[in-house]
């Protein structure tokens, strides 16, 4: 009670110095509709297409069209790139640079609490985070859907449900669409909510950045999917060459989408690591940053440095579409070689990249509901920084059996093993953190608990592919592609949802149904494990992927795959209903800091007031201090004493004195 | 028993004080008897059988070695499960009589379980990859593909080639020693090494020959060598392993492994049978250029007007 009245004497409102975030609204402010926001985005995207698809046809018309398609891959470019740049001019996206180039000085970002501003360009990081979770989870969504659709094919190994076109064409929207989401479904959302607040800023190092990254990757969602018009691509996710250069104009859209989206990846990865680095609150060091923020740094850096390979690569296949270059085409002095070995340069970071997060959440999760500090912390970051930076040496394992210099492959066969010591360090963190801990079930910690028994199974296998002789029998087949799914979907998404379950009470204010978050846990993980653990043993018995044709006598695993499949995608309809329920329909108020964490992002009110922290925070320990009869004060929060630690007294931070931040 | 007339919970609450268990020791102790009965009810219940079986080789030595990494994962399992589960059930806070947590310095690490750690793993994994380049050297490449330069090549003199070529949607197979005639089937003999040439006419393709566990990509314009030695008699499947397009799903043949005999009589007899359509096949290479008038009827160069003013790669133009 004496740090509540301490505080009341000395803090003054409003905040005397507002931090100028930076306008980006070059345009006279005009309310509401008039005003730019979503619909003016798609406005400006229909009109961007249809430009650029006519500028196309009018400067490539007669001689560069795509080999069976009837399509002219000039005007489809032109309309997928012009179209992202209306989508970013309709949005606001551009307004600052443009008003900035035109001599004007762009207004400055302005508080708004009105719900509009999910729908806007914004420098807030925390409405960029919360567009993030809707955008990741439309995606998400997407490509479950298309999944189920695949499963529905394969319950039969002969009579089918779609035609073989058809059905390639969604198992490549498929993957690619997984791939596109699962490399931002924490970065974004949880990332850039997450990291100002737990290093104590006011903001990200970029704002316009950070939205930009946001925006764009919506865009590229649109491209992506703008290829099912097209007729869909043949490729996979991989987008393997000849097949590549032989396709319709559905490729274009998966050229220019991964493109869109590595735009977004590099700026959201560069935003969070001069963020990171850059931002830290006084007493903030490396010590005491929280294991989710190493996680984010590790992941922002293969981000920034994997994805151009990616743009490059993309832009040489757009160039042997449009232009008839021949990058890719082997008999006009290209190498089909080229396009394996630069997409898995970015491919394998780019796995990394869909683990890291991964680890992070579960390391940051672990200490809340065990009540011990994180195990080897230093080991912890350690490792995710060794995994970043052997990711980039690995990435010619997916080139065993391709026929590359023979030498390599005892090389990579070294480099890949030797990535799975610094994986298996979030093994050490997390069963030293359960030693003799008191864990609480709730819904995040089944979520993080899942993760280990998954990752498990996911990593071991990992060992098997990287053997070679091994991966003559499973390279290319079911096998694979259940360990990638153990890895990206049982690691990974299962890390999502637990860092979904933990955060939205703090991002939303709302506390999410505990019965619901159960019955989604226990459908989601028992079905996961169902569906994708026969898919080890299809693959062994000799099922490759993608294929709408199998042996028949692997229908019958196939088949208990795919049931399981059903109910694994019904189980997000359980998290779909709660979701809606728990924030838009029954509200709850969450408490400021329910699950009683020493995370500084837990000590500011909730909702989280615009600026973040009234002060910048003075940060006196690393959050971790659980275990110890009375912890010390994470932070000093400035308002005329210390805020003590929510777990020895919850009550100074929820009666927080303070007027609502709207 | 008079231990029946006690309530549990009353138990508990006598009992504050008790010696903490020894919880490593107790998980070791299940951990080593779970792991000394599992793993060679594996290896000799389930070992045999495992994929890709051994009918050749390049079979066997995959199996083998397939075996060996899962009785040294089988015990990395269980030693991360039974600690999941342990944890779980020991130290969930519903527990009557749950101990609170102990923070500080000795919750934070443990230098001799970290740096324990890190040596186990480091050498396991230095273990794997010294055994899998034993088995990969030794085996002559395991039965993948080594590219046109192969490094590691079987000690048999007398050696069958037998070229692979991939095209959408479907492998032919040709036999240079004998006169290069093409067959729809894959036909080799029994305890003979073989080296497969695997090319392609257009797109990647992967040949996967299951059975005699051989996976090599086909690509373009490159020659890309497998080696394996049959060991018995019996079929082949052979599936397409790479995305190729739309009928990919549908690019799968069977082969079969017969004896010498029988092998040198069918090669005789379809050399003759065949040997007109063989005339009209390009002279056997390692790779080939596909015509890009390919439309007009032929897989393969004609030697005629190969790249028309026309010509688009990849389209279908008629020849002007």
């Amino acid at each position: 009670m004496t740090l509540t009245t301490e505080r009341d004497t000395e803090v003054v409102y409003p905040d005397p110095t507002p931090p100028v975030l930076g306008g980006f609204q070059g345009l006279p402010s005009r309310p509401g509709w008039f005003s730019q926001h979503l619909g003016t985005a798609a406005v400006g995207a229909v009109l961007g297409y249809l430009l650029g698809h006519w500028l196309g046809n009018v400067v490539a018309s007669g001689y560069t069209n795509v080999a069976n398609s009837g399509v002219n891959a000039v005007a489809i470019t032109g309309g997928l790139l012009l179209g992202v740049l209306g989508w970013l001019l309709g949005i606001g996206a551009l307004n600052y640079p443009l008003a900035k180039m035109a001599g004007l000085e762009p207004r400055p970002d302005y508080e708004s609490t009105s719900w509009t501003r999910y729908l806007r360009y914004t420098a807030d990081h925390k409405v960029v985070g919360l567009q993030y979770v809707i955008g990741v989870l439309a995606f998400f969504f997407t490509g479950g859907l298309l999944a189920m659709a695949i499963r529905t094919e394969l319950l039969s190994p002969s009579s089918h449900v779609f035609g073989p076109g058809t059905y390639i064409a969604i198992v490549s929207e498929h993957g690619t669409i997984m791939m596109m989401m699962a490399s931002s479904v924490v970065v974004g959302p949880l990332g850039n909510w997450l990291v100002p607040l737990m290093i104590g800023s006011r903001r990200t190092a970029f704002p316009r950045v950070e939205a930009f990254s946001f925006w764009i990757f919506t865009a590229g969602y649109l491209v992506i999917l703008s290829a099912l018009f097209y007729g869909g691509f043949p490729t996979g996710w991989t987008g393997y060459a000849p097949l590549q250069t032989q396709a319709g104009g559905g490729m274009m859209s998966y050229l220019v989408g991964f493109g869109v989206i590595g735009v977004g990846m590099m700026a959201a990865g560069f935003n969070l690591a001069v963020t990171i680095i850059n931002y830290r609150a006084p007493g903030m060091t490396w010590s005491r940053v929280p294991i989710f923020v190493w996680s984010i740094l590790a992941t922002s850096a293969l981000l920034t440095l994997a994805t151009p390979t990616l743009v490059a690569a993309g832009l040489f296949g757009i160039l042997d579409h449009t232009a008839q270059t021949a990058f890719y085409v082997s008999e006009h002095g290209g190498s089909s070689f080229l396009w394996q070995n630069l997409f898995w340069f970015f491919g394998h970071p780019e796995v990394y990249i869909m683990a890291l997060p991964g680890f992070g959440i579960v390391a940051e999760i672990l200490p809340v509901f065990t009540r011990k500090p994180l195990f080897g912390y230093k080991v912890a970051a350690a490792g995710m920084l060794g995994v970043a930076l052997l990711s980039f040496f690995v990435w010619q394992h997916h080139l065993f059996q391709s026929g590359i210099n023979p030498d390599m492959r005892p090389l990579f066969m070294l480099t890949t093993e030797l990535i799975s010591i610094p994986t298996g360090f979030i093994f050490l963190v997390g069963l030293g953190t359960l030693y003799r801990a008191k864990i609480r079930f709730e819904v995040p910690m089944l979520f993080t608990l899942a993760v280990f028994f998954n990752f498990l199974i996911g990593g071991v296998t990992g060992v098997f592919l990287s053997d070679v002789p091994v991966n003559v029998t499973v390279h290319g087949g079911f096998f694979v592609l259940s360990h990638f799914h153990y890895t990206i979907m049982g690691g990974l998404i299962f890390a999502f949802f637990a860092g979904l379950y933990f955060w939205l009470p703090k991002m939303t204010g709302k506390t999410m149904n505990k019965k619901l978050g159960l019955i989604h846990f226990w459908l989601m993980f028992i079905f996961f494990n169902l569906t994708f653990f026969p898919m080890f043993l299809i693959g062994l018995l000799g099922q490759p992927r993608r294929v709408f044709e199998y042996a028949q006598n692997l229908q019958a695993l196939n088949d208990f795959s795919s049931m399981s499949a059903f109910v694994l995608g019904a189980s997000f309809l359980v998290f779909a209903a709660n979701f809606v329920w728990s924030i838009f329909i029954k509200p709850v108020p969450a408490p400021a800091n329910p699950w009683d964490s020493l995370g500084l992002e837990w000590q500011t009110p909730t909702p989280v007031p615009y600026y973040n922290f009234e002060r910048i925070p003075v940060v006196l320990t690393d959050p971790y201090h659980y275990g110890e009869g009375s912890p010390p004060a994470v932070a000093d929060l400035g308002q005329g004493g210390l805020v003590a630690a929510a777990a020895s007294s919850p009550a100074s931070v929820a009666e927080d004195p303070r007027p609502p931040a709207q | 028993m008079t231990n029946a007339e006690v309530d549990p919970g009353e138990q508990s609450f006598v009992v504050p004080e008790a010696k903490e268990p020894r919880h490593l020791w107790r998980m070791v102790g299940i951990w080593f008897v779970l792991s000394a009965v599992l793993v060679p009810l594996y290896y000799f219940l389930v070992g045999p059988h495992v994929p890709p079986g051994t009918m050749t080789s390049a079979a066997e030595s995959n199996q083998f070695d397939f075996n060996i990494l899962f009785m040294i994962a089988l015990p990395v399992l269980l030693a991360v499960w039974i600690y999941l589960g342990y944890s779980v059930v020991v130290w969930r806070a519903s527990r009557p009589g749950a101990a609170d947590p102990v923070g500080g310095p000795k919750a934070r690490g443990h230098l001799g379980m970290q740096v324990g750690w890190i040596v186990t793993t480091t050498v396991i994994v230095l273990g794997l990859f010294v055994f899998g380049t034993v088995e990969l050297v030794t085996n002559a490449g395991s039965g993948g593909g080594q590219g046109p330069n192969p490094i590691w090549t079987p000690t048999s003199h007398t050696i069958l080639p037998v070229q692979v070529i991939g095209q959408q949607w479907k492998f032919t197979y040709r036999y240079p020693t004998f006169g290069g005639f093409e067959s729809q089937q894959l036909v080799v003999p029994n305890d003979t090494t073989i080296a497969f040439h695997v090319t392609s006419l257009d797109v990647i393709h992967s040949f996967w020959a299951y059975q005699l566990s051989i996976k090599a990509d086909a690509n373009p314009q490159q020659d890309n060598v497998a080696f394996t030695t049959t060991k018995e008699l019996g079929s082949v499947t052979v599936r397409c392993s790479e995305l190729c397009g739309l009928w990919h799903g549908a690019m799968f043949n069977y082969g079969k492994v017969v004896s010498k005999a029988s092998f040198v009589a069918w090669a005789k007899a379809t050399e003759a049978l065949t040997a007109a359509n063989t005339k009209l096949l390009p002279p056997f290479a390692y790779t080939y250029v596909p015509d890009a008038n390919g439309a007009d009827g032929g897989y393969y160069p004609d030697n005629i007007d190969p790249y028309s003013n026309a010509e688009v790669y990849g389209a279908t133009p008629g020849k002007s």
